[in-house]
């Protein structure tokens, strides 16, 4: 809204000294003569559009009262973070889950509800309005910053009206910015930073360093963050102003007018701006996120042990008041660092090895050593010192250190941890590992491995319970224990393979690992040893990760965690989003036809995707014609042509052809933030032909003829798909399939 | 009806697993899939030391360059944008005139008076000629040297023997560079008996000099061409020296041009395309000379070849193609020139740098599909219409009728690639699995099982193949069953879930001699045909959609446990999308009724084939994944040289054979390109803010940012792309960059000590400081390639830890291997 207030301001005077009082006194009388007075500019057209914005987006709000396509997803989110228990999403950063959240928070939602499947009926005690109100939000308001992005672009204002009148009117936006989805935020957010970066960068002609330009400027900061915050798709449009910022300030160290020093500051304001309040920012989302998930819940395994023992709960609850250092006679359980392809600990069962493999090879037919993905007592080692008899802790302690030859003893079959020169039963290449079972022949037992602490500080660190990350380094033939992987066949109950490899092939995570409980052992008796084994461990004090090494093992899971390639009736390429040759069903009402379809405007993507092309070959044609010195646009016209072309064409090619390298199950609605910039676009190259293009009279009146006709045609294909977008009125079957203008739209029909 | 995104299915996952058995996982499934290359030797077996020893050196996967779709990104014009393009005026640096000379002394300071030009070109050529012979002596310097397999000799010396033989095989590089290997061999006398086994066979009597000497003569002209780029880009013999003694003092080009790779080849054709580049546009002031001509087409045939070899031969084209762009746009801006000259201009670009080599690109194949002409290990990675044209194949000369009709014996393959034919076999889907009825799979061999024969859906009365009854031909949206031909069961499927693909249906046998329910039945359609169309044998894309369900009849493509016999996983997807997995076609086809035609009607066509082999090589880098829990070769881990590859041996008595290049050479590269950026920002920013420099300087400069903005360019297109590839990498996949970064390293030093020298007023001094440190840079490489030289001619005794060893005490980092 832009309502620029000049206020008169009173004057406020302190009483100072007594010589000065008459003259003050004068003065406050000359204040008062005059009127308070305060004048606004108000534009209507920004308050007509804000209203009718608002309208179509808030309207019937709450309807339908049940669950619809994705909200299934987000709204368990949303029950996570009121419940404040911890969830991993591997789809975006926190921020506009929390904004959703938000949401809920206001209308006091208790996070009790079971997002179970799409269709079902919200309960009472879900405030459905409040939930959608901040995407419905978002996205009325893009409508009139739409205008004001085409204003300050400098086009006309009945050019500024044209783009929001679209954005208004297109159905996929009507849709999408309706429901608790984050694609009206992301794309809110991407315009409120080419926005803020235009009037930052209008400013900087007349007034740089005043309040207005910092303002903008800290703003567009702000913009991107938040949108690389809902998203990481938001990074294109942050690349996008960094790009344009750049080129500014690349002309800006050529201008010698400015002095170095001067210079300096811009670029340094620049850089705070756009660098470091984005990264602060993004880092304080995660922290309000870790700071509100506190509690552990259902995705705790795919974290480290330390991580998970920083959540309330869970293993926080296993593992308080464990003694921190591992001493000889410890018992521990083992947990695996990669934790790939799952989480798992080490453990050992009374099963053998297969005398013979089913291609013919042959085994050592010891103990098998596996890792495996649930707890287990079988899951308990016992560290002992070679040099002694004892399984139980002295008193003190003696606690293992960095380099240190320990043995490892299972802690239900007593047998040793071993490895030796025999293939493994699945990576051929590497040492089996077993429990050392002694047949009386030539194989002797070799059962040392060295201790080696990978993240220690010291080489005289000792061996911490959670902390430290170990490997085991086998004594004769410098094989790492290592997690291969693969699973076992049915013999090895599709276990998780553990094997020796050669420490030579460098270092990786699936090699370290962690204890996870531990406590120190008191039996000598083995029988009592497994009484002792079965008992839980002992309780109290909590260890605090800091924020910094939380927050990098969230994020690096979150970029690499890599679910099942989910297949999806409804996902579609890349291609067939410019021609919309795809929908996607979000709704349907149970009883009547009356449903809910992601489709967009079909008239307005056509002509939008027309007006890109045509952009482009103008774009194209003025550059090699100005190259042979041949001008057809005055020179300030042609500036604004370029920065208008590279911030909405620009915005819509880095946010949509990136799609096309992407692994990922795409689907309709990652087009719509592509889909906003490209009706940014579209009067822009409307108002360049009836500008430049069309010569005579005739011309320009048949161009607005032809320009109205045009969006009475949108605007009644607007309306035809209206009942798919609001999902308010049930169609006949027959009503239905007239509008299935495409035949790979999904228009679902009952059968009656 | 209604489903949400699978976005994240953590959640889903963590809650739903159920209550695990205690000792016993869960039933786990993650099925496993390597693509099995043809004559791969087997897994090692229980003697398993040797085994491991040799799968350390030859890994289970081919090496691969590039994946599908992934293009290295357009980069601008680089810093040696047009504006800063120095205008030559002469033709190379042996086609010297009087006024070159002048402009070159004007333009570097400490340069000999303008008299002594003629003294100089003979140093030119007296140089050059010095170093090419060293390269020669040193690549050539025991070369039989180990007499046996080392690497992936094993993999490119057996392709070179198919190509003596002629038998088909299948790769995932273009033919051209095994081609050359085999060619080489054949010349040299080599018989193409030697089976390439496994890395560490002795050669024995067989002949293999001939093909190490081609790669040897190849990768020894690198050195010559750097010197030559590099000359020409700085106008400055110490730059090209420099340059030229850290090529030669690499110990990793030594060793990777010593053996029967195709790395050698590869970097031959980039530097001889980059070299050709560099020589047109130095004749930019000639254009339509002869030489300029022959430069020009030259840089196409290059392009072509490089391309021909590996795919990486892209990104030398990018190079090409941005530099011709810049080049075009200079020419196209410059208004002396009428449209008519700027046309003539890009249509000799179009010629020799698209067409030319586009043609020549298609020769290779060409060749490549005519020489190889009898069956071999390849076969079944093509469609079935390509195999008919392998002799020895039983699809070659075979003739079967057209049409399917009903009461046909027919198999059914998948058409993508290694899925294989659609398969049953007298075994049930196991308790817990679906339904308990009879097993269907893919299977990859040729076997009885894989019949089946097409029925209609409503009849089994009358036997269709009784000669009474007229042949009715299958047609395109007909209703059909088909009847597994050994077990008389029925393809059959219904709403349970997949063995594997939890979302899709379980396909399976059902029914007694041929009588099933309603879930047997198939609608066949053609892809991309109309109702009513006769099917046609290998030539028609058919979907079979299940009747009931609506779903579609495909291949998981993934590996069933034992149960399954590990062939692979059949369902029945309710996604309609058209993927490759759901589409099939019939390959053989018994029908007495029907005449039969020959196949040889069904040949495809060369553009057909041409395509085919493409898909099927970027399919088969696309298979190439690196497996999660194992340590691979990250691209972040080669400028370092943080480890090398073994080439050959591992213990103390082998003879030990390490790629790994020369640290020295290689840090210091690595220290240039930062200098270099630092530099070169520097430079650019004060240019922007108008500096005036002084004119010897602005010399420098100039040749800073354009000489060295193109090498520069060179080594980020061969490096960065490969980060963007999810693909298994290799240590050798950077040599490619690291000539670009000598280069660089070459400009950068020349450049930087004549700046240095510069500063000081007396002109004696700062030759001084300048011949003083190239000549410490240039004895430096050759003292490091003292010390680390038996890497790459090979060294016995003992491993590096031990005091004896001939590489005692220069194990810096502790991941090299020796």
């Amino acid at each position: 809204m832009r309502c620029q207030s000049a206020c008169a301001v009173l004057g406020f005077l302190n009483f100072t000294q007594g010589g000065l009082r008459s003259l003050l006194f004068y003065k406050m009388l000359e204040v008062l003569k005059r009127p308070v007075v305060v004048t606004t500019n108000i534009n209507l057209n920004i308050v007509a559009l804000t209203g009718v914005g608002l309208l179509s987006r808030l309207w019937h709000l709450s309807y339908p009262r049940a669950v619809v396509f994705d909200e299934v997803y987000y709204g368990q989110y949303i029950s996570f973070y009121m419940n404040r228990v911890f969830f991993l999403d591997d789809s975006g950063p926190p921020f506009g889950h929390m904004l959703l959240a938000l949401g809920g928070y206001l209308g006091g939602f208790d996070g009790n509800f079971l997002w179970n499947r799409i269709g079902a009926e919200y309960t009472s005690n879900v405030p459905v309005w409040a939930l959608r109100l901040l995407p419905a939000l978002a996205g009325a308001l893009s409508v009139p910053m739409a205008y004001q992005i085409v204003v300050e672009l400098r086009f006309s204002h009945c050019t500024a009206m044209g783009a929001a009148l679209l954005l208004l009117i297109e159905n996929a936006l009507v849709t999408q910015s309706r429901l608790m989805l984050l694609e009206s935020p992301l794309i809110f957010f991407n315009l409120l930073a080419v926005l803020s970066y235009l009037k930052f960068f209008n400013c900087q002609k007349h007034r740089p360093f005043s309040l207005p330009w910092w303002f903008w400027l800290m703003l567009t900061g702000v913009a991107c963050a938040c949108a690389v915050g809902i998203k990481y798709m938001g990074i294109f449009t942050y690349l996008l102003v960094l790009g344009v910022a750049a080129v500014h300030a690349w002309h800006l160290i050529g201008d010698q007018t400015l002095s170095n020093v001067l210079v300096l500051y811009h670029l340094l304001a620049r850089a705070v701006a756009l660098l470091v309040t984005p990264v602060t920012l993004y880092l304080l989302f995660f922290y309000i996120h870790l700071t509100l998930l506190c509690r552990s819940g259902p995705h705790d395994q795919i974290m480290s042990s330390a991580f998970q023992a920083s959540l309330e709960g869970g293993l926080a609850r296993i593992t308080q008041g464990q003694p921190l250092e591992v001493a000889f006679g410890s018992q521990v359980t083992l947990r695996n660092i990669f934790g790939k392809p799952l989480p798992c600990w080490l453990h050992s069962h009374q099963n053998t090895y297969p005398i013979i493999y089913e291609n013919g090879r042959g085994s050592s037919h010891q103990q098998q050593v596996t890792c495996y993905p649930f707890k287990d007592v079988n899951n308990w080692w016992v560290v002992k010192d070679p040099g002694r008899h004892q399984l139980v802790v002295s008193n003190p302690p003696r606690p293992v250190r960095h380099g240190d030859v320990v043995q490892l003893v299972h802690g239900m079959t007593t047998r040793f941890l071993n490895t030796h020169d025999v293939a493994a039963p699945l990576s051929s290449h590497a040492q089996e590992v077993s429990c050392y079972v002694d047949y009386n022949i030539s194989v002797p037992a070799q059962n040392l491995w060295r201790l080696d602490i990978v993240n220690r500080q010291s080489d005289r660190d000792t061996w911490k319970t959670i902390l430290s990350a170990v490997r085991f380094v086998h004594l004769n033939t410098s094989a790492v224990l290592k997690l291969s992987g693969a699973h076992l066949p049915d013999w090895g109950f599709r276990q998780l393979e553990v094997v020796g490899e050669k420490l030579s092939r460098g270092h990786h995570e699936s090699m370290a690992w962690n204890v996870e409980e531990h406590r120190y052992g008191t039996s000598q008796e083995q029988r009592d040893r497994e009484l002792e084994l079965h008992a839980p461990t002992q309780v109290d004090v909590s260890r605090n990760l800091s924020f910094m090494a939380r927050f990098s093992e969230l994020q690096w899971r979150m970029l690499t965690l890599r679910g099942e390639d989910a297949e999806h009736k409804y996902s579609s390429t890349p291609l067939e989003w410019v021609t919309l040759d795809t929908s996607i069903a979000y709704w349907l009402h149970p009883r009547t036809s009356a449903q809910i379809h992601l489709v967009g405007n079909i008239v307005i993507w056509a002509s939008a995707s027309l007006a890109t092309a045509t952009y482009v070959l103008l774009f194209l044609w003025y550059l090699l014609r100005r190259r042979r010195d041949v001008h057809d646009l005055p020179e300030d016209v042609w500036l604004h042509w370029v920065l208008a072309g590279t911030l909405c064409t620009g915005g819509w090619a880095l946010n949509y052809l990136p799609f096309f390298l992407m692994e990922k199950t795409l689907f309709l609605y990652h087009y719509l933030p592509a889909l906003a910039f490209q009706l940014l676009l579209l009067p822009l190259v409307l108002q360049h032909v009836y500008d430049h293009l069309c010569r005579s009279r005739v011309q320009r009146h048949l161009f607005s003829t032809l320009v109205v006709a045009w969006y009475s045609v949108a605007c009644h294909v607007s309306n035809k798909l209206r009942p798919l977008t609001y999902g308010d009125s049930s169609l006949t079957p027959g009503e239905l399939l007239a509008l299935r203008w495409r035949d790979s739209w999904d228009i679902l029909i009952r059968k009656s | 009806m209604l489903c949400a995104s699978g976005r994240l299915l953590a959640a889903r996952t963590a809650t739903s697993l159920p209550a695990p058995p205690r000792g016993r996982g869960p039933a786990l499934r993650c099925p496993r899939r390597e693509l099995h290359f043809p004559g791969n030797p087997d897994p090692p077996s229980w003697d398993c030391l040797a085994g491991r020893l040799t799968r350390a050196s030859a890994s289970p996967h081919r090496r691969v360059i590039l994946r599908r779709g992934r293009m290295p990104p357009a980069v601008g014009r680089g810093l040696a944008g047009s504006e800063l393009r120095l205008r030559r005026s002469r033709c190379g640096p042996r086609a010297a005139g009087r006024d070159v000379a002048i402009q070159a002394a004007a333009r570097s300071p400490k340069r000999p008076a303008p008299g002594s030009w003629r003294f100089e070109v003979a140093g030119r050529r007296a140089m050059l000629a010095l170093v090419t012979l060293l390269s020669f002596a040193t690549r050539f310097h025991r070369l039989d040297q180990p007499r046996h397999i080392c690497w992936d000799e094993t993999h490119f010396g057996k392709m070179g023997s198919y190509y003596i033989n002629r038998t088909f095989f299948f790769d995932v590089h273009p033919p051209l560079g095994k081609m050359l290997i085999g060619l080489a061999g054949y010349l040299s006398g080599y018989d193409g008996t030697f089976l390439f086994q496994k890395p560490g066979d002795k050669y024995e009597h067989h002949s293999y000099m001939g093909m190490r000497g081609f790669c040897a003569f190849l990768g020894s002209w690198l050195v010559p061409f750097a010197f030559l780029i590099v000359l020409d880009l700085s106008n400055s013999l110490p730059a090209a020296l420099l340059t030229a003694a850290l090529l030669t003092f690499d110990t990793g080009c030594l060793t990777l041009s010593q053996y029967i790779l195709l790395d050698p080849i590869l970097m031959f054709f980039i530097m001889a395309a980059m070299l050709s580049m560099v020589k047109y546009r130095s004749c930019a002031n000639r254009p339509f000379s002869a030489p300029w001509w022959s430069w020009l087409s030259l840089t196409g045939i290059s392009l072509a070849c490089a391309l021909g070899v590996k795919f990486v031969g892209l990104f030398i084209i990018l190079q090409v193609g941005l530099n011709t762009i810049a080049d075009l746009w200079h020419l196209f801006g410059d208004l002396s020139l009428s449209l008519v000259t700027v046309g003539k201009h890009l249509m000799a670009r179009v010629l020799c740098l698209i067409i030319l080599p586009l043609v020549l690109y298609m020769a290779i194949f060409a060749v490549h599909i005519m020489v190889l002409n009898k069956s071999g290990p390849g076969d079944g990675f093509f469609s079935s219409a390509f195999q008919a044209r392998l002799s020895g194949n039983n699809l070659h000369n075979a003739s079967i009728p057209e049409h399917l009709a009903y009461g046909s014996v027919i198999t059914v393959k998948n058409l993508r690639m290694a899925i294989g034919y659609l398969h049953s076999h007298r075994h049930l889907y196991p308790e817990g699995i679906g339904a308990r009825q009879q097993q269907v799979t893919t299977y990859l061999h040729k076997d009885y099982n894989n019949l089946w024969i097409i029925k209609k859906h409503n009849t089994n009365s009358a036997d269709p193949l009784d000669p009474s009854f007229p042949v009715e031909f299958v047609r395109h949206g007909d209703i059909i069953r088909l009847e597994h031909k050994e077990t008389s069961r029925n393809l059959h499927s219904h709403y349970h879930e997949a063995p594997l693909t939890r979302k899709h249906y379980q396909v399976t046998g059902y029914g007694t001699n041929g009588t099933g329910d309603s879930n047997d039945f198939w609608r066949i359609e053609v892809v991309n045909r109309k109702f009513g169309n006769r099917i046609k044998v290998l030539r028609s894309r058919i979907r079979l959609i299940h009747l009931v369900t609506g779903c579609v009849l495909g291949s998981s493509g993934k590996v069933l446990p034992k149960w399954g016999w590990e062939q692979l996983e059949v369902t029945c997807t309710p996604y309609l999308k058209q993927t490759l997995n759901s589409i099939w076609n019939v390959e053989d086809h018994i029908n007495p009724k029907l005449p039969n035609i020959s196949l040889d009607v069904l040949q495809p066509s060369f553009p057909e084939i041409l395509l085919e082999s493409h898909m099927v090589m970027i399919r088969g880098n696309n298979g190439l994944k690196p497996k999660d829990n194992d340590f691979t070769s990250k691209p972040w881990h080669w400028p370092i040289n943080y480890q090398g590859l073994r080439f050959s041996g591992a213990n103390d008595t082998d003879f030990r054979v390490y790629l790994l290049g020369n640290p020295v050479v290689w840090w210091l590269n690595l220290v240039s390109i930062a200098l270099y950026l630092l530099l070169g920002s520097i430079i650019v920013v004060a240019m922007q803010r108008g500096a005036q420099l002084p004119t010897k300087v602005e010399g420098l400069t100039r040749v800073l940012l354009q000489g060295g903005g193109q090498v520069l360019l060179g080594w980020m297109l061969h490096y960065f792309p490969f980060f963007l590839m999810g693909r298994i990498l290799y240590f050798h996949h950077y040599f490619p960059a690291m000539l670009f970064s000598s280069m660089l390293t070459g400009i950068l030093w020349d450049t930087l000590l004549r700046l240095c020298a510069w500063g000081p007023a007396s002109s004696s001094l700062a030759r001084a400081v300048h011949a003083v440190g190239i000549l410490s840079l240039l004895l430096g490489a050759a003292y490091s390639f003292y010390l680390f030289h038996p890497l790459a001619y090979g060294m016995v005794g003992p491993l590096a830890q031990d005091p004896r060893s001939p590489m005692a005490g220069l194990r810096w980092l502790e991941s090299w291997e020796f």
